[in-house]
């Protein structure tokens, strides 16, 4: 069930040490809690969670992870 | 299957836990803090779910119909906004922590101990 | 501490948590046979008592208004953390963005991004007024659709570039709305204080279910937090974008 997929997503997310991948996982992960709470009869905490899980948290990585791999760039410069 | 959910959040608060205690990046840190966070909201939700209750919305049904408890789903929705915001502000720390030390390591980045 | 020595006592220890939280939550009432007093009366009585069809925004922004207020003051301040965090500092100096620097190797955006963005910026920001207008009606409401919005407002940035969403999107009508949007809503508690002699009262004639313009002041703090909302992650997130494109590091001598 959706549960068990939101078990195997989560550990996927933990597992992903690079932050690129892990950046997609988490999209991956939001979108699936988002089903799963859909499924619990809760379409506003769903709403909610798919439009910051899989839009505004991997978004925040992204630009954290480009600010610190232009960081090291301007450093090797 | 009456404790799957349980479990589920449970086995999330352990797996976050680890990426935690085990992660040589800040920003992957970061993100295994939210999958315990969202722990908290699955364990929240699974509290109020009524078997064969339908959402807490009356547009088109009566208000008598059987709903799950809005309560919680009043938390868990509070507790979404607070998550997002505790991690963007985690973020920006890790950030500048990369630009004053120049590595995001947890381990390079422990305080000095003092010498003698 | 050697990491397998780390890992090998988390563990020991997380199994030691694991099985307690498994201990606790074998507590709790039956996952579907939840007998919350509380949520069964709120259910039957909010449609009759505030004209909301939707009872979480009801229970979110009447009955629990109080918290929704602390939850606009931890936006607010994590705003405020994340500016002060990333102010330009000592070593840094705010230059030109950097989208065309010669040493920034990024690929041209094609044209199918910038079409396809272009496109959705007009739809996106329609989506996101009708969820924080129909927030009492329907599921939606302040939150959800400010940060539709703001995610809006970075479809401008996808589809043209760091100038033109900040053309779009100044600094000062971001850092406008989210102030305005927090204000609001204290002054819309303050107003239940003045209007109704209880904090947060809901003080303005309460309509029928299933209109737009009913349930007293809860519209109105959609409004005000789905203001808040969107100023705070724009805000946020083009702190974010500045770091990554205008902020370059002072020269060494």
């Amino acid at each position: 069930m959706v549960l068990v997929l939101v078990a195997v997503c989560g550990t996927c997310v933990v597992l992903a040490r690079d932050p690129l991948r892990q950046a997609v996982m988490a999209s991956v992960y939001g979108l699936v809690l988002g089903i799963l709470f859909f499924v619990f009869q809760a379409p506003d905490v769903a709403l909610s969670q798919t439009v910051v899980g899989a839009v505004a948290l991997p978004l925040m990585i992204l630009l954290a992870l480009a600010k610190v791999r232009f960081d090291e760039e301007e450093r090797r410069r | 299957m009456s404790v799957l959910p349980y479990v589920v959040a449970a086995w999330l608060v352990f797996i976050g836990l680890y990426g935690i205690v085990t992660s040589r990046n800040l920003l992957h840190l970061v993100v295994c803090l939210a999958v315990m966070q969202s722990s908290s909201y699955l364990l929240l939700l699974s509290i109020g779910y009524i078997d064969g209750a339908s959402a807490p919305m009356f547009s088109d049904v009566s208000p008598k119909t059987k709903a799950v408890d809005p309560v919680v789903q009043a938390l868990t929705l509070t507790d979404v906004v607070v998550g997002t915001t505790v991690t963007a502000l985690l973020l920006a720390l890790a950030v500048q922590a990369h630009k004053r030390y120049g590595t995001l390591d947890p381990d390079e980045l422990r305080p000095e101990r003092p010498q003698g | 501490m050697k990491p397998a020595t780390r890992r090998s006592l988390f563990l020991v220890a997380g199994g030691v948590l694991f099985a307690a939280l498994i201990w606790g939550f074998a507590g709790l009432p039956d996952f579907g046979d939840f007998n919350g007093a509380y949520g069964q009366f709120l259910n039957g009585a909010s449609t009759p008592e505030r004209a909301t069809t939707d009872v979480i925004t009801a229970v979110n922004f009447d009955y629990r208004g109080f918290d929704t207020l602390g939850e606009e003051f931890i936006l607010f301040a994590a705003v405020i953390g994340v500016t002060s965090l990333l102010r330009t500092l000592r070593g840094e100096r705010e230059g030109a963005p950097d989208d065309d620097a010669p040493g920034r190797r990024v690929p041209e955006t094609s044209l199918a991004v910038r079409i396809t963005g272009l496109l959705l910026v007009g739809p996106t920001v329609l989506v996101g007024i009708y969820i924080v207008a129909h927030g009492h009606q329907t599921p939606g409401g302040g939150f959800q659709g400010g940060v539709i919005l703001a995610t809006g407002l970075l479809l401008t940035y996808l589809s043209a570039d760091y100038l033109t969403m900040r053309r779009v999107g100044p600094t000062a009508l971001i850092e406008l709305a989210e102030g305005l949007g927090t204000a609001g809503f204290v002054l819309i508690a303050l107003g239940g204080l003045v209007f109704a002699g209880v904090f947060f009262e809901n003080f303005l004639p309460i309509g029928t279910a299933g209109r737009l313009l009913t349930a007293g002041t809860i519209p109105l703090g959609n409004v005000a937090v789905g203001l808040a909302v969107t100023g705070g992650f724009a805000f946020m997130l083009s702190e974010f974008l500045q770091q990554t494109l205008t902020k370059r590091r002072r020269e060494v001598r």
